[in-house]
């Protein structure tokens, strides 16, 4: 690849070093020569280059340009692109062709973006390990018999290995900054209702969020800025200004409170080389001028339990579309229950078919209170935990998973194990807060550490101020 | 909790989706292992917390009642196993 990430690219073409043909093209060698399986779909190289080749025309006649012109970014395969195959990694929608553009998908074509493929992930983005997706796992760039993590692996996979500039991926408990962490790349969750999901393949419609997964902060700001802002098809998405958050990224983080909550650094089973690197990254922010403060968010200990009430009770909700009848898998039927039942057996994995049934039970008569509500009641416990944290501190701070990537097969036999990767990521969702995992180190063996800066709602700006000093 | 298999067929039936035996009992398996593990949420006491549905507060937003050009049936049809007179194709649901 002759650049790396985007604002990298945006300063070659500025100064005239590289043609958006020859950086497209050098993209195009990239995704072929690809040994990770971070793509289930890359689009027609020729379809690819006349769109660079259109970019270069225009800049050489000095027509404005999008923020994004000739970038080349993949989106994670949940996302709908007119006239392309969106399968969320699932069988059941092996052969969907998305019949409109989502709404970030419009944003990024607007701002000259080029699309170049749809990338892996656990299916319907079930998953923190990518070993969930019906088109096979995906392999860490780092360490090939590891894995990236998920859901959105392949979009992790896909800027790690340098095969696009940046990609999009959604997070629902953690699947961007779960797999950004694993990779050394970073990775945003925006505040909810921040971008539109409209044309998003739905998870957990009350924690879904899509966001950018980037080679610097910079980037991702610089993408967020391109994919904020309300959207008529969304009602969740919320009006709210964009801001210039790319002007963030360099003000420092002098006279900011950076919190610590204490229950983070007393989880038990926090791999060592993770929780030093989180503490040289703290001591480091605090010689940049912050003053750091212990705080405390006493419900950690239960989000992962919320969290798997509340994702899989809206999972199986948002999930009953899937009948066979309208789109995706159909099975041989003679009567329409057994058109459904057969269908969906077929078309949905194990882990998916777990989470319907733990939703379905969770919601069932005579259980809706003692676990759905309940849920809902400890969920309100946790955003409570956070606002009074923000009233003292700016940010929130610590890592953000409890392990480094980890060798493929390795946790796939118990389902519990790997919900206990999310216990860093699940509060952000719960709620509701922007959330970024950035780099900050590599273990002993040379593995990715990243580390979590959590802010309060909205407040994208503060986020973008400490991820920048790291 | 124990969950019997009794409890996981009848959950199949309401998710409309048919397991296997294997299945069955690796669902059984896997519900009460992790019906135990949420079962820690019982330590708090929530009688007097409103449940959350929603994290961030807002109120539904009004947008202007106008017709706008959104999928045509052909392409709503596009992705549709099976169509007949550009309708979506079932079974035979009444007997006749």
């Amino acid at each position: 690849m002759n650049f790396r990430g985007v604002s990298d690219l945006l300063s070659l073409y500025e100064n005239d070093s590289l043609s958006a043909e020859a950086a497209v093209g050098s993209t195009i060698q990239a995704l072929a020569a690809d040994t990770t399986n971070a793509f289930i779909t890359v689009f027609e190289a020729e379809s690819l280059l006349a769109d660079a080749r259109k970019v270069d025309q225009d800049r050489a006649a000095g027509k404005a340009l999008g923020p994004l012109a000739g970038v080349p970014i993949a989106l994670k395969d949940n996302m709908c692109m007119k006239g392309t195959r969106t399968t969320a990694g699932s069988k059941i929608l092996d052969k969907f062709v998305s019949p409109y553009d989502a709404t970030v998908v419009t944003k990024l074509k607007e701002a000259g973006a080029i699309l170049v493929g749809k990338t892996n992930l656990d299916e319907f983005a079930m998953g923190s390990s990518n070993e969930n997706s019906a088109y096979g796992s995906v392999k860490n760039p780092v360490s090939p018999d590891r894995v990236p993590g998920g859901s959105s692996g392949g979009s992790a996979a896909a800027v790690a290995a340098n095969l696009c500039a940046a990609s999009l991926g959604s997070d629902t408990g953690g699947s961007i900054r779960q797999p950004a962490a694993l990779t050394g790349i970073v990775g945003l969750k925006p505040t909810y209702g921040r971008v539109s999901r409209f044309g998003l393949v739905a998870f957990a419609s009350s924690l879904d969020q899509i966001g950018p997964m980037t080679h610097t902060v910079e980037d991702a700001a610089r993408i967020l800025e391109v994919i904020a802002g309300p959207c008529a098809h969304d009602m969740t998405s919320m009006d709210v200004p964009v801001e210039a958050w790319t002007k963030n990224v360099g003000q420092g983080v002098a006279g900011l409170k950076i919190g610590l909550p204490s229950e983070y650094f007393a989880t038990k089973g926090v791999d060592p080389d993770i929780v030093a690197a989180v503490q040289k990254t703290i001591a480091a922010l605090e010689a940049k001028g912050a003053t750091v403060v212990e705080v405390s968010l006493p419900h950690t200990e239960y989000a992962v339990a919320t969290y798997y009430l509340i994702a899989t009770a809206e999972a199986s909700s948002n999930l009953a579309r899937f009948d066979g009848v309208r789109y995706g898998h159909r099975a041989e039927a003679s009567e329409l229950s057994e058109l459904y039942e057969k269908s969906r057996s077929e078309g949905f994995g194990p882990e998916v078919k777990r989470r319907i049934m733990l939703g379905t039970y969770v919601l069932s008569a005579g259980f809706y209170d003692a676990y759905y509500r309940k849920a809902q009641q400890v969920r309100t416990l946790i955003r409570q935990d956070f606002e009074e944290a923000f009233k003292k501190v700016d940010v929130i701070v610590g890592p953000t998973t409890p392990s480094l990537a980890f060798p493929l097969g390795s946790k796939t036999a118990d389902p519990l194990q790997m919900y206990l990767e999310d216990i860093f990521t699940i509060s952000c969702n719960l709620a509701g807060l922007p959330g970024i995992s950035v780099p900050c180190g590599l273990s002993q063996d040379g593995l990715p550490i990243g580390f979590q800066i959590q802010g309060p709602v909205f407040r994208e700006d503060l986020v973008f101020r400490v991820a920048g000093a790291i | 909790m124990k969950i019997t298999r009794e409890t996981v067929l009848n959950i199949a039936r309401l998710s409309r989706l048919r397991l296997s035996d294997e299945e069955v009992e690796a669902q059984r398996h896997d519900l009460t292992r992790i019906l135990g593990f949420v079962a820690k949420l019982d330590e708090l006491d929530t009688s007097n917390v409103e449940p959350t549905a929603h994290a961030v507060e807002t109120s539904m937003r009004f947008r202007e009642d106008v017709v706008e050009e959104r999928l045509t049936r052909e392409d709503v049809l596009l992705n549709a196993p099976a169509v007949q007179d550009h309708m979506f194709q079932v079974p035979k649901i009444i007997e006749g």
